[in-house]
């Protein structure tokens, strides 16, 4: 009976590593996106922190929105290429 | 200068285009060249069903409201897509490997099959949709009136909308019923509608920031410096909302089927994952400039949702203004027609076709019935559901309480989420936790935020929204269990959604899942595991090919071959590989299931052409066939079983009436032989009588002889006369009483015995007084003495006669001290004329023993030989009253 080896061949490795990152991409979009909860609101604000300017709130959100999608575009079709073996318990 | 008929057919001629578009594209996925169609791009463009009319004129009017809260409705779903992996890669795989048709097939599918949570998910769904068809209505109304200052009629107009997207729907949501309900040439046109309103919206964003204003950097700090600068985030609804659209973008069955039913290759998802966020974050790039120079440039009285189309039109670009018109119309009327098909795809099948096939009873198995009857109630249910929008448009009165609708109604549809969720990672879900969850989660949905919705007054008086009912303060509508102070929608969705999770899991953990559910609920959570098949769509000659193979398998070459090779030739093709049309599929379908049966035949079919996955109520089908199968093979088994014993006994009947042929043979011959011995002798001694010459002493010998074959020729005549009667059971049978002994005495004396057999009885046993026919019982016993008598060869012929009573019968045993009968004659001496030897004859014509046993019989009793007694030995049995015996 031949065991599986210890070590996977590096292009399964990485597409692993790329399934993780696949995985953690939306919780740190989450994150990022749900960040101006914590921003300062009027009764919360200091000289040092001042409630963040509309446009500057903007900005950041469609930032944030577009390097998500970039870091999508990258990792997606990487993945989408080989997705057959993707046993899921093994890494 | 726009005029209402320019507009009018503008309108008629872009839903003209998307006609053609539809029409076109369906007439290329008919042909299998559909290539172009399954592209990605198409898939990712048919997924904007979700910005609609409510997004595409409201998001501008939300954020000159609420400023940059309306971001929330995009980015939850695009916290979906970039998370493909996690949710929607195996959403999308159970859809395909389990043939799942709407959110409520993958509900009831998941759990069982269940009928009643298919329902429960349709009737949510329904009316969680309704309202916001009646909103697609009210904006292309209020689209339509911004160019007029307000039509005559507004009813009136959103009426004939509704009309033409009905037909629309109707025409290419229910052309063909294709298994995997995947409709070609809607798709293709919501793609085409997805175009329009980006170009639209991006048309008119230019168009302000270029044009009104002088660039970004310009429109920055006219942000700063609008009303909109004042905004800030409400923590509890950014939260909230961005939760509630990333839920409502997996739940909304229109979401669901663009996602899941209509997802022609896995792979598409990988390329939606990026791009469809990048289509939400274009289509919200311009939101706030427009939102901010309509702000800075409309009369205050101007109504901020309708910007998109105002702001054109104020400055004289009719060609922009019509555009976005178009846009606007575009979300509209992409949303009805897919929400429609969507909803009707699961009224029909959760719905009318249960009941149907309930009231059908047996008779639904003719397959093309079902789809007359599927495809009838989808229409039906299609114009049901677009007059239901209008109707609740007409009652509503299309007010600003309309607009509030689009967050409502994505709380109502969000309550499928945890049995949705929890049915697909989670194996120990079942039914009644499902059913749990989602009646609780729907009850308190309706309870505080969708009743409330109607105003105070209207479902709840205000001092029940201020007190609660009865008073009861924790159980006010909008601040249950003393939660005040928050959004009512995001109040709404943590109650709601809270307690529809917690109903879920308690009832999951408190019941045991059936058979059906646990087997589903593993293929559903380990879809990965059970399924390998994400290569894609394979090429119809490879498809053809893997059929031909099959089907000659099954078939037999030959017939495979011709079969394949007619329906080439009907498509217009040569060799042997047709495309693999329904038509085709059907046809190869029955053929198949006339050889293997239908579950099996389409399971076999499906696998090929499908690449979907055997579900677990394929499996049963095949088993039930093949359990029929089995079941009329034990039949034909008895059958043969039971033939091969009809045949045994006519073979035994042929026999016996053989055997009974040839009995009557020797029976004739020997009664003639037996009637011509004495006849013989009468005449030749007749014959010397005649001669004169004779002494009057020969004379009286030779008459004395004629008389005594006479005498015996008119006993044998007698016996057989006897016997006969007997026989036939005609015999007058003459009942009496009387004892053993007596009838025994009766017999020795008629027996005329002479002095050489000696009888021994004993006289004591034989007073056994018995009720039958006496004068026949003692003939047997004659028959048995003068037997003895004649053939026993003892030197001291000796005959013991016992009487032995046994319960309601009584033997008589007649055993004489001679060499007794050998064994393989024992079975002949009851025959007629079975006499053992000649030299044994004695005068009688071997009818004794014969008419004994008729007689018995007649008496209900019998007589048989009594083997190992020293002897010739007969036992002569009868009932002690005939009468009884004979019961």
């Amino acid at each position: 009976m031949a065991r599986d080896p210890l070590f996977l061949p590096e292009r399964r490795y990485q597409k692993r590593r790329l399934a993780d990152a696949a995985r953690v991409l939306p919780l740190v979009g989450g994150a990022l996106v749900l960040l101006p909860v914590l921003w300062s609101t009027p009764e919360t604000a200091t000289p040092d922190a001042p409630v963040p300017m509309t446009s500057g709130a903007g900005i950041y959100l469609f930032a944030v929105w577009a390097v998500m999608i970039a870091l999508a575009a990258i990792i997606a079709p990487r993945l989408s290429a080989s997705d057959a073996d993707d046993s899921p318990d093994r890494d | 200068m726009v005029t209402f008929n320019l507009l009018i057919a503008t309108s008629l001629a872009y839903v003209a285009l998307l006609f053609a578009v539809a029409f076109w594209a369906e007439r290329r996925a008919a042909r299998g060249k559909d290539g172009w169609l399954r592209s990605p791009w198409i898939y990712t463009l048919s997924l904007s069903v979700y910005c609609t009319a409510w997004t595409f004129y409201g998001a501008v009017g939300y954020a000159a409201r609420s400023g940059l809260e309306f971001l929330t409705i995009y980015l939850g779903p695009t916290g979906v897509l970039i998370g493909w992996w996690l949710i929607l890669r195996k959403l999308v795989r159970i859809g395909r490997a389990q043939r799942i048709t709407s959110v409520a097939d993958l509900i009831s599918s998941r759990f069982g099959k269940s009928t009643m949570l298919g329902v429960i998910v349709t009737l949510m769904a329904v009316v969680g949709t309704t309202p916001y068809i009646a909103l697609q209505l009210q904006s292309v109304t209020l689209s339509f009136e911004v160019f007029f200052g307000g039509p005559s009629n507004p009813e009136q107009m959103a009426a004939w909308v509704a009309v033409g997207l009905a037909i629309f729907t109707i025409l290419f949501g229910t052309r063909n019923l294709d298994a995997n309900e995947r409709h070609h040439g809607v798709v293709m046109a919501i793609a085409v509608e997805a175009v329009v309103k980006l170009a639209a919206l991006i048309a008119v964003g230019v168009f302000v920031v270029w044009y009104l204003a002088d660039g970004p950097r310009d429109i920055l700090a006219r942000i700063d410096a609008s009303p909109i600068a004042n905004w800030q985030v409400e923590q509890g609804r950014w939260i909230g909302l961005t939760f509630l659209s990333a839920a409502a973008f997996l739940c909304l069955p229109r979401m669901f089927q663009v996602l899941v039913v209509e997802n022609a290759d896995e792979r598409h998802l990988a390329t939606a994952s990026w791009a469809f966020p990048l289509y939400l974050l274009a289509m919200s790039l311009f939101v706030v400039p427009i939102a901010v120079m309509g702000l800075e440039l409309m009369p205050r009285t101007a109504n901020p949702d309708l910007f998109v189309l105002t702001l054109p039109l104020s400055e004289g670009k009719g060609g922009l203004a019509m555009l976005s018109f178009l846009g606007g119309f575009s979300s509209a009327t992409s949303m009805v027609i897919v929400a429609s098909i969507a909803l009707a795809t699961m009224v029909s099948n959760h719905i009318v076709m249960p009941i149907w096939l309930r009231a059908q009873g047996d008779q639904a198995t003719v397959s093309g019935d079902v789809r007359w009857v599927l495809i009838l109630s989808r229409r039906v249910t299609i114009g049901a559901i677009v007059v239901l929008g209008y109707l609740y448009y007409v009652v509503s009165g299309g007010g600003t309480a309309l607009a509030a609708i689009g967050l409502i109604s994505f709380v109502g549809v969000t309550q499928v989420l945890p049995a949705m969720l929890g049915g697909m990672f989670w194996r120990g879900a079942t039914r009644l936790g499902a059913a749990a969850g989602l009646i609780v989660g729907a009850a308190v949905w309706a309870y505080t935020l969708f009743l409330p919705s109607f105003g105070a007054g209207a479902v709840f008086s205000q001092a029940m929204l201020d007190q609660g009912p009865w008073g009861v303060e924790w159980l006010r509508p909008q601040a249950l269990f003393g939660v005040a102070g928050l959004d009512p929608v995001v109040h709404a969705v943590i109650w709601s959604v809270g307690l529809n999770a917690a109903a879920f899991v308690a009832g999951s953990l408190m019941s045991f899942p059936t058979p059906l559910e646990r087997l589903q609920g593993a293929q559903f959570v380990n879809v990965f595991d059970l399924s390998r098949e994400a290569q894609g769509w394979t090429s119809g000659q490879v498809e053809a090919e893997d059929l031909l193979i099959m089907a000659q398998r099954i078939l037999g070459a030959r017939e495979a071959q011709s079969l394949f090779q007619t329906a080439a030739e009907l498509q217009g093709k040569s060799g042997y590989l047709p495309d693999p049309t329904p038509e085709f599929l059907d046809k190869l379908e029955r053929e198949l299931a006339g050889s293997v049966g239908a579950a099996t035949a389409h399971a076999m079919v499906g696998q090929i052409v499908g690449r979907a996955a055997v579900s677990v109520q394929d499996l049963m089908a095949v088993a039930d066939e093949t359990a029929q199968m089995l079941e009329y093979s034990s039949q034909l088994k008895a059958q043969s079983d039971e033939l091969t014993r009809t045949a045994r006994q006519l073979r035994d009947a042929n026999d016996k009436l053989t055997s009974l042929s040839i009995q009557k043979d020797a029976f004739l011959s020997q009664i003639s032989h037996e009637l011509r011995t004495p006849m013989s002798s009468i005449r030749s001694f007749s014959d010397i009588l005649r001669d004169a010459s004779l002494s009057g002493e020969e004379r009286e010998k030779y008459a004395g002889i004629i008389y005594d074959e006479a005498i015996r020729l008119t006993r044998l005549l007698d016996d057989l006369l006897d016997l006969s009667v007997l026989e036939n059971g005609q015999v007058a049978l003459e009942v009496q009483t009387g004892s053993i002994g007596a009838v025994l005495d009766r017999s020795i004396s008629a027996s005329a015995l002479g002095n050489r057999l000696t009888i021994q009885r004993s006289r004591t046993r034989e007073d056994v007084v018995v009720e039958t026919d006496l004068g026949r019982l003692s003939q047997v016993f004659i028959n048995l003495i003068k037997n003895a008598e004649k053939y026993c060869r003892a030197d001291a012929p000796r005959l013991s006669i016992q009487v032995r009573p046994a319960g309601e019968w009584v033997h008589v045993d007649f055993i004489d001290n001679g060499k007794g009968i050998p064994p393989a004659q024992q079975a002949l001496i009851f025959e007629k004329f079975s006499r053992l030897s000649d030299h044994s004859r004695a005068g009688g014509a071997g009818l004794g023993l014969a008419i004994c046993r008729e007689i018995m019989t007649n008496l209900r009793g019998q007589i048989g030989y009594l083997p190992g007694q020293n002897g010739a030995a007969f036992r002569v049995s009868l009932p002690l009253r005939m009468a009884m015996a004979a019961e």
